[in-house]
């Protein structure tokens, strides 16, 4: 899953960038609401953590710009200012949630799955095809009820491979949700992972649609 | 002093009435006097006349002939009852003997007289009397008239207008007391809608439907409205940024803290812990200077000046912020010129403003470059500059950056945007003005003080 945070004080976004990784997201920062609106523009995040102030702007102005141009990503507005009012004028804006500072790191993630997987149509939290069944807040995989341990990029594979398993997933599709833009990437990485996947769960799990890429295979 | 407008004007309003009332009745009561007095004594002297010109042509009796006039009189003023035998005539010879008189005179001579009008009291009672000598007969002919009767007269017509007067005195205090009431009812209008708004309510009270003796009063009222919701906007920003500006960084320290209990990874545990401590020091500076800005907000003006010897006091600052100084490997100069000391309404305040403006130049001039801080009169001004290297503020900038919480756009941008305000502040306490200026030795913040108060 890969997150857009728009934090403006320096140690809360890499806090949020190092804290959100941990938690198992791909994660992008940027500072300031004319970064934001331009990451935003270009896409392909499954949630937005967005500041209300930021130095060159509000928050909601961006919010507002993004909903009537027509993005339907789901944002959690971050706040300090977290009287009623101002939740309501947040959640009227078009935020999908609301967390006041300063607060839990495990619970800002969890509220980042419940909008994503809102945002995707499913109630659920645990994703299941098949034997195969994986729960994103604990990142517990299981097959045929047996526990399989994974490393992040592995789990992270996965759950996009899950989420859409009848969709062929490209390469670079697949690179985006695991690396922030910060991040390097080796050319050979999401094959590595695959490999690794197939080794754990058996091969048939991750089909290789040749050329174009990969897609959720029996299970 | 009388607390109520209503009774005021009503016991104004009554007592005024009741006085020019007053003067009423005695005036009338001069003019009935005098008018009384006039219409009697022309009756005097023509009965007088008349009983002489009686007793001449006819040697009629005189005490018929007064007897029979007083008896027509009664006749035609049926109901004079208590004035009745007023008049009262007697007849003396020149030799000085009683010829005759009516019924209701006295024996003894009414008047010694010989002609005209004169006063006489006999037997305790005072006569108006007038005499005519009758040539003819050689006789005195005096007629007179009781005063009492006169004044009783005189007071029968004043009593008649007061008593009334007295009786409809309580319906005109009704009528004073209500009217006083309508013609207040605006004012009573006006009060019970300012009674009825809670504290927050201020939007200002219509001027439109107000009488215009209340208009200057509501329009001032206006005025304090306006000012008093402004300045409370001020403060809902501040509290809304102090929010951010607080709670911002305390978000940063808890995530941090749990980046570093969650992960295994020694880089990530070391990277969170000096971030932690970063944002500490950070923290830290904001609510100092929190706390100067409430110094600042709450410090008197100051009365009597401080006397200040210019180096030490600039050491003394820069001992303050000795720590930011090496920090940066940071030189400074300080330059007093010819001024060795000076004087300060409050020493406090401007200890605060140079500490705000130096700590400033410490975090944007470039490392191990040199920091000026000079003094010198300007005209009738003290000005205290700083001068550093860093990249200053540019022009379009100078006022914004005295707002709370705004940050100015250089990149190095860690300050809470509190230190200028502050400078603004104290200076404006201290009659001051701070100044932005760019010159060939770099970008300078200058500190201006009056001079005539301060050079000591």
């Amino acid at each position: 899953m890969r997150i857009l945070v728009v934090e403006d004080d320096l140690v809360l976004r890499d806090g949020l960038r190092e804290g959100l990784k941990l938690c198992g997201f791909a994660v992008d920062t940027v500072a300031t609401a004319a970064d934001a609106f331009l990451a935003l523009t270009a896409g392909g995040f499954d949630a937005v953590v967005l500041d209300r102030m930021l130095p060159d702007g509000s928050g909601l102005d961006v919010l507002l710009s993004i909903r009537r141009s027509g993005n339907r990503v789901p944002v959690l507005l971050l706040t300090a200012k977290d009287e009623v009012g101002d939740r309501i004028g947040g959640l009227d804006a078009g935020a999908d949630d609301y967390l006041g500072k300063p607060f839990d790191l495990d619970e800002l993630a969890a509220r980042l799955r419940a909008i994503a997987r809102r945002a995707e149509g499913r109630a659920n939290g645990t994703l299941t095809c098949g034997s195969l069944s994986l729960e994103p807040a604990s990142m517990r995989v299981e097959r045929s009820g047996e526990q399989v341990t994974l490393s992040r990029r592995e789990f992270a594979i996965l759950r996009a491979l899950m989420e859409n398993p009848t969709a062929i997933h490209s390469k670079s599709a697949l690179e985006e949700r695991l690396y922030g833009w910060q991040e390097d990437v080796e050319s050979n990485t999401i094959e590595v992972h695959i490999h690794k996947l197939r080794v754990k769960l058996g091969s048939a799990v991750i089909e290789t649609v040749r050329g174009v890429g990969y897609r959720l295979g029996s299970v | 002093m009388m607390q109520s407008m209503r009774l005021r004007l009503f016991l104004l309003l009554l007592a005024t009435t009741s006085a020019i009332w007053l003067l009423g009745v005695a005036w009338t009561y001069v003019s009935v006097q005098t008018r009384v007095e006039k219409a009697l004594d022309a009756r005097l002297m023509e009965a007088a006349r008349m009983v002489s010109s009686l007793i001449t042509d006819h040697h009629i009796d005189v005490a018929a002939a007064v007897s029979s006039q007083t008896d027509a009189q009664t006749a035609a003023e049926t109901d004079a009852g208590e004035y009745r035998r007023q008049l009262s005539c007697q007849i003396w010879s020149l030799q000085g003997q009683l010829v005759s008189r009516s019924e209701s005179a006295p024996r003894m001579s009414l008047s010694d007289h010989d002609d005209g009008f004169s006063e006489t009291t006999v037997d305790g009672v005072k006569w108006r009397v007038y005499a005519v000598v009758n040539p003819v007969l050689n006789v005195r002919v005096l007629v007179g008239d009781s005063l009492d009767i006169r004044d009783r007269l005189v007071a029968d017509v004043v009593t008649g207008q007061l008593v009334p007067a007295f009786a409809s005195l309580p319906l005109l205090a009704l009528l004073i007391w209500l009217s006083v009431a309508r013609g207040l009812a605006p004012l009573n209008r006006i009060a019970a809608l300012l009674a009825a708004r809670s504290a927050d309510e201020l939007h200002p009270v219509t001027e439109a439907d107000a009488p215009g003796e209340v208009r200057p009063l509501l329009r001032a009222l206006n005025a304090l409205f306006h000012r008093v919701s402004e300045a409370r906007e001020r403060e809902k920003t501040f509290t809304a940024y102090a929010a951010h500006e607080l709670k911002t960084p305390l978000a940063g320290l808890k995530t941090q803290a749990q980046v570093a209990a969650m992960s295994s990874d020694e880089a990530v545990r070391s990277q969170a812990l000096r971030q932690i401590s970063t944002s500490v020091d950070r923290t830290g500076r904001l609510v100092r200077q929190l706390i100067d800005m409430a110094t600042v907000d709450s410090a008197e003006r100051g009365t009597s000046p401080q006397h200040l010897v210019t180096a030490e006091f600039v050491q003394g600052v820069l001992a303050d912020l000795d720590g930011v100084q090496r920090g940066h490997g940071l030189n400074v100069t300080i330059a007093v010129g010819e001024v060795l000391s000076f004087s300060v309404r409050n020493e406090n305040l401007l200890r605060l403003a140079l500490r705000n403006v130096l700590e400033n130049a410490m975090q944007y001039a470039p490392e191990t470059s040199t920091i000026v801080v000079a003094a010198s009169k300007v005209g009738d001004r003290l000005d205290l500059s700083v001068v550093d290297q860093g990249p200053g503020i540019d022009e379009d900038e100078h006022q914004r950056v005295r707002e709370r919480f705004h940050r100015g756009r250089s990149p190095a941008g860690n300050g809470s945007g509190l230190g200028l305000a502050i400078v603004e502040m104290a200076m404006n306490k201290l009659d001051g003005e701070l100044h932005f200026r760019r010159t060939e030795h770099g970008f300078s913040a200058v500190l201006s003080l009056p001079f005539a108060e301060t050079c000591g």
